[in-house]
């Protein structure tokens, strides 16, 4: 099978790649260009693991091929922080205690940005319907939801 | 004399005794006074977790038994 | 020991060391390890619950271009025997046919073969060139089908209990407790209640599945990189299905996605050496989600049937179990404990508690959060409710009234020590969520919770960097903070910032043997031993500040962080700071390394009470959960806020079990529900704050009270949600989970619709 050369930029950097037509973003994202903060927890878009953000819009790249990647901006866990700097979501999650295992807290922080990036001051039922597509299966969601409001506290209070 | 309790999954090895009374200065000398009553059964309870004076042991070995100790043989705890 | 108020660093909450690799994204978990060269390796799985295998070829699979090696079950030593050196037991010979099925395939997903290829595509393809015969029989399904006259035996030379004097059955166990006249103490009871539940198929759900990679070296070794809650553990295990000593096999433990019980246990690993010894090359597997659910670790599912006699006054008389738990495809359901647990919060004269260990065919059971308590107690704490009720009783205080309490003989024998069910009780009893009326239409529900926790074997080590910053290595992979809390414990026992604190999970190399993470045991047994090579650490630096001041060791003491003398010894001198003692550590004897390593003992029993307001939307089914109280005596809690982390995330899957979670099976023994669509987990939207309030009886055997907190939050939900549906509904559903068809179902025939 032919590989599709694709084109796309990636947190800010344009990146070149070679995929093969079957591969989802999530797959060319980990395997092809290294980057494994992306995680797959199943493959289907139900967990929320593989969170990305395409043109600034919250996606499963699991639901995506890497070839539909092309001319995009993507932007993935690895770039949220500002250089050395951690973003507040980051910040908040860490302070709370918001992960355990930690598996699902890259689709979780890239999640919450976008939703931030669209509703700056959301309520605790907003935001626990927008983060109802990732799973967490540790914390009881508790601290997550603390964490972020904190942080739209913290950014309200910024701005 | 030591007061040892077998449960009922052991029951078998010991002939439906629930209950004896043992003289032995640690838990590897009255594994070896039961094994003694009943040859074989040693090796079943080394695999057994044990309860000596309230506290659980799953890898007793040369705890100290004394006269009025209570030695109750349990199931091992696993865990998640 | 110290009380409470007096420690610095114990019982706050800072960041945990690994917390930035978390949020950032650079923290390598399971399926983030590439090697160079490297091939993938895939399953093939029976698409029969119950087969006879004749034949596997895996000749034309071998042949496709892209494909480096194909095995099967005949690939494997055979007639392996001995016990497994893991922590849930069994059989060698069970766990190799668990990993590749010989001679049957005994559950929908069993592995019959495995591939490694240049692509996970390709080596996807090579498994429909696997030519597998299968003579297909029938199906066990559930435990009652198993247990019932003429069942259809799953393994032939299976006799219950060993006893290859009766006929062979798919019982394979049947524990009994008995304490006191039972019969004539329920003759005594002014009261008598009964039930009967069910509690389904559910999976421990971690988020990550199972992944692995490794490498077989020309020499004969082979080295493993997986995510595991014990990679000591994945060595014995995988060593003793290959045939091979553990010092053949180094284990590296990768971060881990969530275990809740089910990576205590192995599945790829001896595949994917072999696929790497056959290949030449390194070889990766990854699950897929629907593999984690049709082959891994379910729980097992329960019929239970409980029966609890009291006087009029709520004095428990009596009270009997009677416990069926499917084992899944080889024997090993929790049973033993599940059945020391279920009478564990109350001092009973008289109980009998009978339960059984059933072969059905599905996957083999692996354990999950305090295995086997949750089923047993939603049974019994169903029928406490519904003694409340007949008594016209508080709940708390029929519980109040039979709690156990310190020198109560537990039912499983020993003699409880200083134990906190009644300070749990109490503690919700004056709860602001339990003396708050209940709003219109709201159904409250209580019940308590209980779970052993475990000792066993830990080894840790702690070093000191010239600078006097502070280095601890245990080999404990950390699932949810224990990096932190072991940070926790040496500060406060070295008396420095928790900051100049750091820790490493060592593999099988590089740090001393340590069972798995889980049986709540880290926090408590590694813990154990990072205090003692603390004690160690400053032993050593009394020595080194004695013979700096030339003192003698015994005159100097170590207090906030420093040596100093003795009141009263005559020496002119000032303090020496660790950082003072570790850069100067070459000239008084070289670098300054503290270690220990122990079988703790003396597990601090973690008793619960949780209670939640629910509604129930009688045009659906569906429940909410309004709010959720979950008290738990911690002994002592190290970092606060993962103990209440615990806490909140037992108890949203204790809902989820409760509420929504099951295996769906077809006739033909094919579960139709393997993703996480079908199978739904609560999800954040689903649920409301959970309340946390942490009891802390500290446990005497751990030097600063840790009791272990991991697996008690799961026990109480499960009743915690079917009281609260039932005082909502005025009548109880006994079957979970309580999702909306199977609520709907209930109230139309309830209603007679």
């Amino acid at each position: 099978m032919a590989k599709v050369h694709v084109t796309t930029s990636v947190n800010g950097e344009e990146r070149e790649v070679l995929c093969e037509p079957h591969q989802s973003l999530l797959d060319v994202l980990r395997d092809e260009l290294g980057m494994t903060g992306t995680k797959e927890g199943c493959a289907t878009g139900d967990c929320g693991a593989c969170s990305v953000l395409i043109d600034g819009r919250l996606v499963c790249s699991c639901l995506m091929l890497g070839v539909e990647a092309e001319g995009v901006d993507i932007t993935t866990i690895e770039g949220i922080a500002n250089g050395s700097e951690l973003h507040v979501l980051q910040r908040k999650f860490l302070e709370h205690a918001a992960l355990q295992c930690g598996i699902c807290t890259p689709g979780f922080i890239v999640a919450a940005k976008a939703l931030l990036d669209t509703n700056p001051d959301p309520d605790e039922t907003t935001i626990r319907y927008w983060l109802a597509g990732n799973l967490c299966r540790c914390t009881g969601y508790d601290k997550i939801v603390r964490a972020v409001q904190d942080a739209a506290q913290e950014l309200a209070y910024e701005a | 004399m030591a007061k040892v309790v077998f449960p009922d999954h052991l029951l078998s090895h010991t002939g439906g005794t629930r209950e004896i009374a043992v003289e032995a200065k640690n838990f590897r000398a009255l594994v070896r006074a039961v094994d003694s009553r009943w040859p074989g059964i040693e090796a079943v309870l080394m695999k057994t977790a044990v309860a000596i004076d309230g506290q659980i042991y799953q890898d007793a070995w040369l705890e100290p038994v004394g006269a009025d100790s209570e030695v109750f043989f349990m199931h091992r705890i696993e865990g998640g | 020991m110290a009380e409470a108020h007096d420690y610095k660093a114990i019982g706050t909450s800072p960041v945990r060391p690994d917390g930035v690799d978390k949020v950032t994204g650079r923290a390598n978990f399971g399926a983030d390890l590439n090697l160079p060269n490297m091939l993938h390796g895939k399953v093939l799985r029976s698409p029969h619950a119950h087969a006879r295998i004749r034949s596997v070829d895996v000749s034309r699979a071998l042949e496709m271009d892209g494909v480096y090696a194909a095995i099967s079950g005949a690939d494997f030593p055979s007639g392996a025997e001995g016990d497994i050196q893991g922590e849930g037991g069994g059989t060698v010979s069970d766990l190799a046919q668990n990993i590749v099925a010989r001679d049957k395939a005994l559950y929908h997903g069993h592995p019959v073969a495995a591939v490694a290829a240049k692509t996970p595509y390709i080596a996807e393809r090579a498994l429909d060139l696997i030519e597998v015969d299968y003579e297909v029989l029938p199906p066990v399904l559930d435990v009652d089908e198993a247990m019932a006259d003429g069942a259809t035996l799953i393994n032939e030379n299976l006799h219950t209990n060993g006893d290859t004097s009766q006929p062979a059955s798919n019982v394979a166990g049947i524990t009994k407790f008995e304490r006191g006249d039972v019969d004539e103490a329920f003759a005594e009871a002014d009261l008598i209640v009964e039930g009967e539940y069910r509690t389904p198929t559910a999976h421990q759900g971690y988020i990550e599945p199972h992944a692995c990679t490794a490498t077989y070296s020309e020499e004969g070794k082979a080295t493993i990189w997986c995510c595991t809650q014990g990679h000591f553990d994945v060595r014995s295990l995988t060593a003793s299905v290959l045939g091979v000593s553990v010092g053949d096999l180094k284990v590296i433990p990768s971060e881990i996605g969530g275990g809740f019980g089910g990576k205590t246990v192995i599945y790829l690993e001896p595949l994917a050496v072999k696929l790497s010894e056959v290949s030449g090359r390194p070889v990766k597997m990854v699950m897929s989600r629907e593999e984690v659910f049709r082959a891994t670790g379910p729980t097992s599912a329960t019929h239970s049937r409980v029966k609890v006699g009291a006087k009029k006054d709520g004095t428990i008389t009596a009270a009997s179990a009677w416990i069926a738990y499917e084992a899944g495809a080889f024997p090993g359901a929790p049973v033993g404990p599940g059945c020391m647990a279920i009478f564990a919060p109350y001092d009973l004269p008289n109980f009998r508690v009978e339960g059984f260990d059933v072969l059905v065919n599905k996957p083999k059971v692996a354990a999950y959060r305090a295995p086997g308590a949750p089923q047993a107690m939603y049974a019994m704490e169903s029928a406490v409710d519904d003694l409340a009720r007949e008594l016209d009783m508080d709940p708390i205080d029929l519980r109040l009234m039979n709690a156990a309490d310190e020198g109560t003989q537990a039912p499983y024998g020993p003699t409880f020590p200083p134990i906190g069910i009644r300070d749990c009780l109490q503690a919700a009893k004056a709860h602001p969520n339990y003396t708050t009326p209940k709003g219109e239409g709201v159904g409250r529900g209580i019940a308590a919770g209980f779970w052993f926790n475990i000792g066993m074997q830990s080894s840790a080590e702690v070093r000191l960097s010239e600078d006097g910053t502070v280095t601890v290595v245990e080999g404990n992979p950390d699932i949810g903070g224990t990096r932190a809390s072991m940070c926790l414990m040496a500060a406060e026992t070295l008396g420095v910032p928790y900051e100049t604190v750091r820790a490493h999970v060592g593999d099988t190399e590089s740090t001393g043997f340590c069972n798995v993470t889980g049986g709540s045991r880290t926090t408590f047994a590694t813990g154990m031993a990072v205090v003692q090579a603390c004690e160690d650490i400053i032993a050593q630096c009394k020595q080194r500040a004695a013979a700096t001041w030339d003192i003698d060791a015994d005159q100097v003491d170590w207090t906030d962080g420093e040596a100093v003398p003795q009141p009263g010894v005559n020496v002119d001198v000032q303090p020496l700071s660790l950082a003072d003692i570790a850069g100067n550590a070459g000239r008084t004897g070289g670098p300054i390394l503290g270690r220990a390593s122990l079988n703790a003992q003396g597990a601090g029993a973690s008793f619960s009470v949780n209670m939640a307001d629910v509604t129930v939307d009688r045009e659906t089914g569906k429940v909410d959960v309004v709010n959720f109280t979950a008290i738990q005596d911690a002994g002592t809690a190290i970092h606060r806020a993962y103990v209440e982390g615990q806490m909140q995330g037992g108890a949203v899957q204790g809902l989820g079990w409760a509420l929504n979670e099951e295996y769906v099976y077809d006739a033909n023994g094919e579960m139709e529900n393997a993703g996480f669509l079908d199978y739904r987990v609560p999800v954040t939207s689903d649920m409301p704050m959970i309340d946390t309030h942490i009891v802390e009886v500290p446990n005497p055997s751990h030097p600063y009270g840790v009791r272990g907190v991991g697996e008690t939050p799961i026990v109480a939900p499960l009743s915690v949600a079917a009281n609260a549906v039932r005082d909502a509904l005025g009548f109880r559903i006994p079957d979970l989970p309580l999702s909306p068809p199977n609520v709907l179902a209930a109230i139309d025939d309830r209603e007679g619709a």
